[in-house]
């Protein structure tokens, strides 16, 4: 009994990996190249006021998702007393990038929260990938008593969020003397992204061909040489989409941990740092934004170089959110 | 592999790890809640065991029924508004149309960046005086005065729904699109060559086939919005007077804001019996389904 089985979670026959990595360019092209030329096609014609309704759905639906993006850059770049000032206006009338500037002397350590939020995510995604591999292989390869009771009990850890074992946590951490440092926020976020990875890692591994492993045993390998010489490489694609998962997901969460374990600004990721603007009387929110920006832009850099392996990873890693 | 006993004392010892990291980080914490539920633990290093004393205050005293209910009517809402975008959004995406790829990279953003900082420009955008959607709507015409949404009890429950969809949409929507994708495509051609229309495809192809899909994504976006804190505490902090308090925030500030670790654990063990209770609820259904798939 596991609690995601993928013969459960997608209809027949979805691998998740597969289906979706080659999915978003791929098939899209060829449904583009083959129009029109047989019966198949056909099926993917539209009329014209098809077309135009498909548009205005997907322009409406797009705008939903981005408008908080689209507005807070135009905020971003608007001077602080136009955006005080009423009639509202979506387009700055003066365009200024005062915000880009005077945000480092706003928020003094804005360099220091950027490189926190990067340091805890990196280490986070280390210790992850490091636990998570054999973990991985031993749900894949091998089976013994109890093994889907356990599988199903890594993933039910998806259940249960920081926020409920809050009190336990924070006695946990204090007793351990890891309060204000930056494994306060590193330990308990590792552990949640822990479970997801796994499944993630395990039905990548699954697909790798069980002759490779038999023929390195017949050659006299150990079990550990054939993890480290003929698994490894083979899984790494799958360890990759794991590593970018882990660190998209310990950049995205920073904060619950991050709010009640530590109180050293010097030790602060970017979103806890930037809350603090929040507590004042007067947000000044076109720096607020600037630095927002500033602080997600690498994250943006990263959907768009990797988007094929974060659409393999986002929908196969669905199992968390 | 041959020599089974060898080859199961190498898997636990290549489980061990992880099994440690989350015995220590997630399941001793667990074990801890329910324990602490049973004690007036606060800031004092010691404590006492009260026996109930905690649920029967949390269920006698204070207002927890309303907090109950008013977290499934949050849930509800969002995790529909999540389901029902999400399928559209799946459906726009998935039309064989130019553009398709890019449309698909423009979906992810909320779902990549740090949740905090969207929910900040969210906390922007609903700004009485100056935010953008009291603005536009000043401007087209279509309210009076601005609307300070944050400031009133039934708006600000609004708006927190509307930020949780957006936060969970995104995720929705390409898992939904990967389903879709995944159905094969003979049997779309088969309909259409019998004259199926493009909606009935949808209706008796598509929807019948993805509901694995559906109850899967359901379940977790049941789990997370049930779970969600960042929002609500970013833009409301539970107010204004409790109207967008949910059951974690709730928890949040008796444990955290007044240091009754006791109390907040029992809190916390009433949000864990629910969101068991869900989890039983989608193993029966997908049961159900395999069942009825083997008919």
């Amino acid at each position: 009994m596991s609690f995601h089985d993928s013969k459960v979670t997608l209809p027949a026959g979805a691998n998740p990996l597969a289906a979706s990595a080659s999915s978003v360019a791929e098939i899209s092209k060829a449904k583009v190249k083959t129009k029109a030329r047989s019966a198949k096609a056909m099926i993917d014609r539209y009329k014209w006021f098809e077309v135009l309704a498909l548009y205005a759905g997907i322009a409406v639906f797009l705008f939903f998702v981005l408008a908080p993006f689209i507005e807070g850059f135009l905020v971003s770049l608007k001077p602080l007393a136009q955006l005080f000032s009423t009639p509202y206006s979506f387009i700055p009338k003066t365009w200024s990038f005062d915000a880009y500037v005077n945000m480092w002397t706003s928020v003094p350590m804005l360099g220091m929260h950027i490189f926190n939020s990067f340091f805890i995510s990196s280490v986070v995604t280390l210790i992850v990938v490091v636990i998570v591999v054999p973990a991985a292989y031993s749900f894949a390869r091998f089976s013994f008593g109890g093994q889907g009771m356990l599988l199903g009990m890594f993933l039910a850890v998806n259940m249960f969020s920081g926020a409920v074992l809050l009190i336990p946590l924070f006695r946990l951490m204090r007793s351990m003397g890891l309060l204000n440092t930056y494994f306060a926020m590193i330990v308990p976020g590792a552990a949640f992204l822990i479970p997801s990875s796994i499944w993630l890692l395990r039905t990548y591994m699954l697909r790798i061909p069980r002759e490779l492993d038999e023929a390195a045993w017949v050659d006299g390998a150990s079990r550990l040489y054939t993890l480290r010489r003929v698994i490894l490489p083979l899984a790494m694609p799958g360890i990759v989409v794991v590593a970018i998962m882990t660190f998209i997901g310990a950049y995205a969460q920073q904060f619950i941990f991050a709010l009640t374990f530590n109180s050293k600004t010097e030790f602060m990721p970017l979103p806890i740092g930037l809350f603090a603007f929040f507590g004042k009387q007067e947000v000044v929110w076109n720096e607020l934004m600037a630095a927002s920006f500033v602080g997600i832009l690498p994250v943006m850099i990263v959907i768009v170089v990797l988007q094929r392996y974060l659409v393999a990873g986002l929908t196969a890693g669905a199992v968390k959110q | 592999m041959t020599s089974t006993r060898g080859a199961t004392l190498f898997a636990l010892a290549l489980l061990a790890p992880a099994l440690l990291y989350i015995l220590t980080i997630v399941a001793y914490p667990l074990v801890d809640t329910f324990i602490l539920s049973f004690t007036n633990a606060s800031l004092k290093p010691d404590y006492d065991f009260v026996g109930w004393a905690n649920y029967q205050r949390i269920f006698t005293a204070g207002n927890f029924t309303d907090v109950i209910l008013r977290t499934f009517i949050w849930t509800f809402f969002s995790v529909s508004m999540k389901m029902v975008i999400g399928m559209t959004g799946a459906v726009l995406l998935n039309a064989a149309i130019p553009g398709q790829t890019v449309f698909r990279i423009l979906t992810m953003p909320p779902w990549i960046v740090p949740m905090a900082i969207g929910i900040f420009m969210w906390g922007w955008m609903y700004n009485g005086q100056f935010g953008m959607i009291s603005g536009l709507l000043q401007n087209f015409g279509l309210t009076k005065g601005p609307i300070a949404f944050l400031a009133y009890g039934n708006t600000a429950f609004w708006a927190t729904v509307v930020t949780d969809v957006w936060i969970g949409v995104p995720m929705v929507t390409i898992y939904f699109l990967a389903a879709m994708q995944s159905i094969p495509k003979d049997l779309y051609e088969a309909a259409w060559t019998d004259g199926a229309g493009r909606f009935y495809r949808f209706r008796r192809i598509t929807l019948p086939l993805m509901i694995p899909a559906i109850i899967t994504m359901s379940l977790l976006s049941l789990i997370a919005t049930f779970n969600s804190f960042d929002i609500i505490w970013i833009l409301t902090q539970g107010g204004p007077s409790g109207s967008t308090t949910t059951m974690i925030i709730d928890t949040y500030k008796t444990a955290m804001g007044s240091r009754k670790y006791g109390e907040g654990a029992a809190r916390a063990v009433v949000i864990c019996i629910f969101v068991s209770l869900f989890c039983l609820a989608y193993f029966r259904a997908v049961r159900k389904l395999q069942q009825g798939e083997a008919k």
